[in-house]
């Protein structure tokens, strides 16, 4: 009489034919996938505004011939667009850059010398571009004060990362659907082999008046529940691992994320508890198609 | 109350292979009014439980009409299918208990499917169980039980829910003349409150015993009915 109420709630006797172990094992790997793939996602996403911004934000301003006369021929060229640029609101950080360093720079391409080659250096200063706007007009205003200076912006460098962080984000939505429909078909197989385990007990089931409702809502019931359990035991064993990860990539977020315990983006924290909700709603669905599809073979 | 115009069936993986492979069933009609008792008798092989299948909604025809209780049983949806099945009670040849389910359960699942309560469960499932004498084997599991008892338990179970059509197939073939003859009081006294019922039998003994129209059947046609 132990189980009596137990089996009387239990008459297909779905505590054994979807037994509590390989279902669940099988859905908490695939849940601690997707929370790896959505933690890439997420923190590629992070970093990418971040660099992004950063790059964009860069300024490159070549002015040849920097010792010539302006054009209102009272300055040297190089002066007076660095005094304009220091009149402008949306430019911070304006430095220019030593010759030295400009050897530096372009000694990759022209040799250690570049000055013996006899070639006229540019002066070059560098800057941050702290508007809203994109700095468009910026090149024209400087070309009036001094003809033939160049602005050069990050933003080639940050459309790369832009498509950098996209190709990441479709890889993982790649590794999310395959992990959903991996998990549908688990669930499937599952559904199916405890099915077949029960199929004496179902046919007679149904043969008394069972409605494809009742039977197929039980199954679906006790796979939710398996899958919630599955998929819960996997994000949370995501956890210390994504916190691993977290920390490594934590010198390329920036030190405000430092702090941070787990070093996880916050969209993680919402995303994670959301995985077992959507494996158990897979769970359901697949369950329940499964069974009303085995049925239809019943008179 | 249960009607058969010209109806054939055909198993669609029948048992004798070849293209010679015959209909189980051939032209069958008959009318049982409600309320009535019919004897199903014939052959082995014959076609009587082919044809109770139908009654009981296991098997579609391949041809012709069948009205069960008043609906024809080809036009309804598969939910009132299974709503009319509740109104079916079915002794099957092989019982068909549930192993892992004792005798109570096993007798209380159709009322369990119907949602019944289990006060009400307990009282209808006690007092079927002591009518056909097994009021001490409550807990016992079908595999603990005699063939005749697990008979028995498939009647109870059969009956328990009050059904408005009775199908019995063979459902003496496991019990002694004095277990067949309390069953057919059983089953009479269901017939006098009202449920219609079809016993299929080879037990010509007791159908001499208990006088009633009959419907027989030879080689999947009806040879003879009342
Ligand atoms: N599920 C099935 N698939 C194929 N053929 C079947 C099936 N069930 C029965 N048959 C065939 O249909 C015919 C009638 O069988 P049925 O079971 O109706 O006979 P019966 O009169 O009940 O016999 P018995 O008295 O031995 O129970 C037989 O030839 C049998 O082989
Ligand atoms: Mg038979």
């Amino acid at each position: 009489m132990r189980n009596e109420p137990r089996r009387r709630a239990d008459y297909l006797g779905l505590r054994e034919a979807l037994g509590d172990r390989l279902l669940p094992v099988l859905v908490a790997a695939m849940s601690f996938l997707a929370a790896l793939a959505m933690a890439g996602a997420l923190a590629s996403a992070t970093l990418a505004t971040r660099w992004q911004g950063d790059a964009a934000s860069q300024l490159t301003i070549q002015v040849p011939q920097p010792t010539a006369p302006d054009a209102s021929g009272k300055a040297p060229r190089l002066d007076s667009v660095m005094a304009a640029l220091k009149t402008m609101p949306d430019v911070a950080d304006e430095q220019v850059m030593s010759p030295q360093d400009v050897t530096a720079l372009i000694s990759p391409w022209l040799g250690a010398d570049p000055a013996q080659l006899g070639l006229p250096l540019p002066g070059v200063i560098s800057a941050r571009w702290v508007g809203a706007a994109p700095p468009d007009a910026l090149g024209p205003t400087l070309e009036k004060l001094s003809p033939g200076t160049l602005v050069q912006t990050g933003a080639l460098w940050a459309s790369r990362v832009a498509a950098l962080t996209t190709s990441l984000q479709a890889c993982a939505a790649a590794i999310l659907i395959i992990v959903a429909l991996v998990a549908a078909a688990v669930v499937a197989v599952a559904t199916r082999s405890g099915l077949a385990q029960r199929r004496e007990t179902i046919t007679l089931i149904h043969a008394l008046g069972a409605l494809d409702d009742d039977i197929a809502g039980r199954f679906a019931a006790r796979i939710t529940l398996l899958t919630l359990a599955g998929a819960a035991a996997g994000a949370v064993l995501a956890l210390p691992v994504l916190a691993w990860l977290g920390a490594l990539a934590a010198p390329f977020a920036g030190p405000a994320q430092i702090n941070d315990v787990f070093n996880l983006p916050p969209a993680l924290m919402f995303a994670l508890p959301g995985l077992p909700i959507i494996a158990a709603a897979i769970g359901w669905g697949t369950a329940q198609l499964t069974v009303r599809g085995w049925l239809r073979s019943l008179p | 109350m249960v009607k058969f115009e010209d109806v054939w069936l055909k198993y669609r993986h029948p048992a004798r292979q070849g293209d010679a492979a015959p209909e189980a069933l051939r032209g069958i009609s008959f009318e049982i009014p409600e309320g009535g008792f019919r004897w199903l008798i014939g052959p082995s092989g014959a076609g009587k439980t082919s044809l109770l299948k139908l009654i009981y909604l296991a098997e579609h025809p391949a041809k012709g009409r069948i009205d069960i209780l008043g609906t024809e049983a080809a036009k309804i949806s598969r939910r009132d299918a299974a709503l009319l099945r509740r109104r079916i009670g079915v002794v099957y040849q092989d019982f068909r208990l549930l192993p892992q389910l004792s005798a109570y359960d096993n007798v209380a699942l159709p009322m369990r499917l119907a949602r019944r309560n289990e006060t009400q469960i307990h009282a209808d499932v006690t007092e079927i169980l002591r009518w056909v004498g097994l009021e001490n084997r409550l807990h016992a599991r079908p595999d603990e039980l005699s063939g005749g008892e697990q008979q028995r338990i498939a009647v109870a179970r059969a009956v328990v829910a009050r059904p408005k059509l009775l199908v019995a197939d063979e459902p003496t073939g496991n019990l002694d003349d004095e277990q067949a003859h309390r069953l057919m009081h059983l089953i009479t006294a269901l017939n006098r409150l009202g449920t219609t019922v079809v016993v299929a039998t080879h037990n010509m003994g007791l159908v001499e015993g208990w006088p009633a129209p009959r419907l027989t059947i030879e080689h999947g046609k009806l040879t003879h009915a009342e």
